[in-house]
């Protein structure tokens, strides 16, 4: 059964009448994980904060967003206010942007979990330093004390991913997390990720350009070009016999990347180096 | 931030010192020769170089110049600006109560600019394009330019002659205050509502808005956070705007009578009065370094990465 059903999702600049996405549609089964790639500027995220209703106001969207059967289009304000984050919750690229810069991290922690469960204040920690050292982050108590800029992108990244794991949601949608991130956290989070997924079963769209990253933790790919998709299908097959020119292009490109990657190195494991 | 504050005020200590040197020296720049002043004010008919040089010896200018900055420096730090020229009497028996009067005025029309601007600012910004917004901008854009002389006097011919609502001039009740805090509020909170609007437009458009959106916080949860933020930036602007008014209030307090330190200040230049003007611009400029340490402070207490820079 898909959790998430998209239906001709046309996105559209109304101050231009620019057609930013055309069309598009596809579906997330339950516990699956779906990546969206392609170039900057190919419609990704527009397509993520679409699903959200998270884009700016002069951006204006049509088509059918389903999920779990219900069409979020339809809803009021408020029931997608309580969607949010309760059951679909975004993970977004840049973890030294999402937090309020003067407020310690703990302040959203509380005041999300807060706003979604009726548990007591000792309730909320308790279940945040239990998922946040799951995520490999020592001492929770002081992190949730320290102000985004004296902890790192990784770490930042690591505790939205910590905050998804106690909100329980049937759908996270991860914005490019590994983006901002150098190799080692980026492998980091990855590793998280699939964690969270096995943890909580919840469905995915893993929207990223780094296909190696892809090819590891997907179920299914969607290729998008200039605001349209070109390409879906199971992993593997996007991977081994793609059949649109420029999923083919994509993916030798990686190759041909990781190839030359693995020759500076020296034949060392990315992910160990 | 205790360490902060400390370090803070320790720093505004030689600020002050030098404030007061160059007060002291812009007196002493001077083409006028304040023993001639003061024998003139006395009504002395001619004016003799003995008289002059006796004078002098009087008010003890006949020392040397770090000695009589010392001597100045160490009685001010008492409250003793010395004694008018003028009238005879001592400077601070003058100044004191026409610094409280134009403080009171100050205060209360920072107090309305600061609610006035921040309500506008975030109304403006949540409305950004929209009517409200152009309606609100539009009227403040034609108050604000409005000289102050012109607004007062419009507004008392219509508030006190017109209607006979409020007093004309003085400063009798809280009626009387309610005009000239007008007059200065909506010259001001014209412009600063504009740096809270674009404050807040800024904050919107943050990564952290779209993320506490995205995990389903109120609206009214994500404006405070934004509203904290946004303040950082105008925290320095209302927190100066305090010795600017006090220093500003001239027009205001010609107008309305008011008996404060902008009527006094301009009686002192136009007879001479030296120790009344020089002690008048001590205590503004101590009053600008006063209020910048405070929005200092605040704006640390705001921003957690400036108190980690000191």
């Amino acid at each position: 059964m898909a959790v998430l059903e998209v239906a001709d999702l046309q996105i559209w600049d109304s101050g231009t009448n620019q057609c930013l996405v055309a069309g598009s549609s596809f579906q997330v089964k339950a516990g699956s994980c779906l990546a969206i790639v392609g170039e900057s500027g190919s419609g990704k995220s527009l397509t993520c904060k679409a699903i959200m209703r998270l884009n700016d106001s002069g951006l204006r969207q049509s088509g059918e967003i389903r999920f779990k059967g219900e069409n979020l289009l339809a809803l009021s304000e408020k029931e997608m206010r309580q969607k949010r984050g309760k059951q679909i919750c975004l993970i977004v690229q840049n973890g030294m942007r999402a937090f309020d810069p003067s407020c310690v991290v703990g302040v959203h922690l509380l005041e999300t979990i807060a706003t979604h469960f009726d548990w007591g204040r000792d309730e909320i920690t308790t279940r945040l330093t239990a998922a946040m050292e799951s995520v490999m982050l020592r001492n929770p108590r002081e992190i949730m004390n320290k102000y985004p800029h004296q902890l790192s992108g990784g770490m930042l990244q690591r505790i939205m991913i910590a905050l998804a794991l106690v909100l329980a949601p049937d759908l996270i949608i991860a914005d490019e997390p590994t983006t901002a991130l150098d190799a080692v956290s980026a492998f980091e989070v990855v590793e998280q990720l699939m964690a969270l997924r096995q943890n909580t079963g919840c469905a995915m769209i893993f929207v990223s350009h780094d296909l190696g990253v892809v090819k590891k933790i997907a179920d299914e790919v969607l290729v998008m070009k200039e605001g349209a998709v070109v390409e879906s299908g199971a992993a593997h097959q996007i991977f081994s016999k793609a059949r649109h020119e420029y999923t083919r292009y994509l993916v030798s490109n990686k190759l041909a990347l990781s190839q030359r990657f693995s020759q500076v190195m020296g034949g060392v494991d990315v992910a160990e180096g | 931030m205790g360490r902060y504050l400390l370090k803070r005020l320790l720093i505004s200590i030689p600020l002050l010192v030098l404030v007061s040197f160059c007060t002291f020296c812009l007196m002493q720049f001077s083409p006028l020769d304040p023993a001639e002043v003061v024998l003139q004010a006395q009504g002395v008919p001619q004016i003799t170089p003995e008289l002059v040089a006796q004078t002098k010896a009087e008010l003890g200018m006949d020392k040397p110049f770090i000695v009589r900055y010392l001597d100045w420096l160490l009685s001010c730090l008492q409250l003793d600006f010395g004694h008018s020229y003028v009238t005879g009497k001592s400077v601070w028996s003058l100044l004191g109560p026409a610094f409280v009067n134009t403080l009171k005025l100050t205060l209360v029309s920072v107090a309305a600019i600061l609610v006035l601007s921040v309500a506008l600012g975030v109304i403006c910004a949540l409305q950004a394009g929209k009517r409200t917004d152009q309606a609100v901008r539009a009227v403040s854009f034609l108050l604000a330019s409005l000289p102050p002389y012109l607004l007062a006097a419009i507004l008392v011919w219509y508030f006190a002659v017109k209607l006979d609502w409020l007093p004309t001039s003085g400063m009798d009740s809280y009626k009387s205050y309610l005009l000239p805090v007008a007059v200065t509020t909506i010259g001001y909170a014209g412009i600063y509502f504009r740096m809270v609007r674009s404050a807040v437009l800024g904050n919107l458009h943050e990564e952290y808005v779209r993320y506490s959106r995205a995990c389903g916080l109120p609206e009214r949860k994500i404006m405070l956070h934004v509203i904290r933020n946004s303040l950082q930036v105008t925290t320095a602007v209302f927190c100066m705007a305090i010795p600017v008014i006090l220093g500003g209030t001239v027009v205001v307090e010609n107008v309305f009578a008011w008996p404060g330190l902008g009527t006094l200040s301009v009686k002192a230049i136009m007879s001479r009065d030296f120790p009344l003007i020089q002690a008048y611009v001590l205590v503004l400029a101590v009053a600008f370094i006063l209020f910048n340490t405070v929005s200092d402070v605040l704006q640390a207490a705001l921003n957690p990465k400036l108190r980690e820079e000191l």
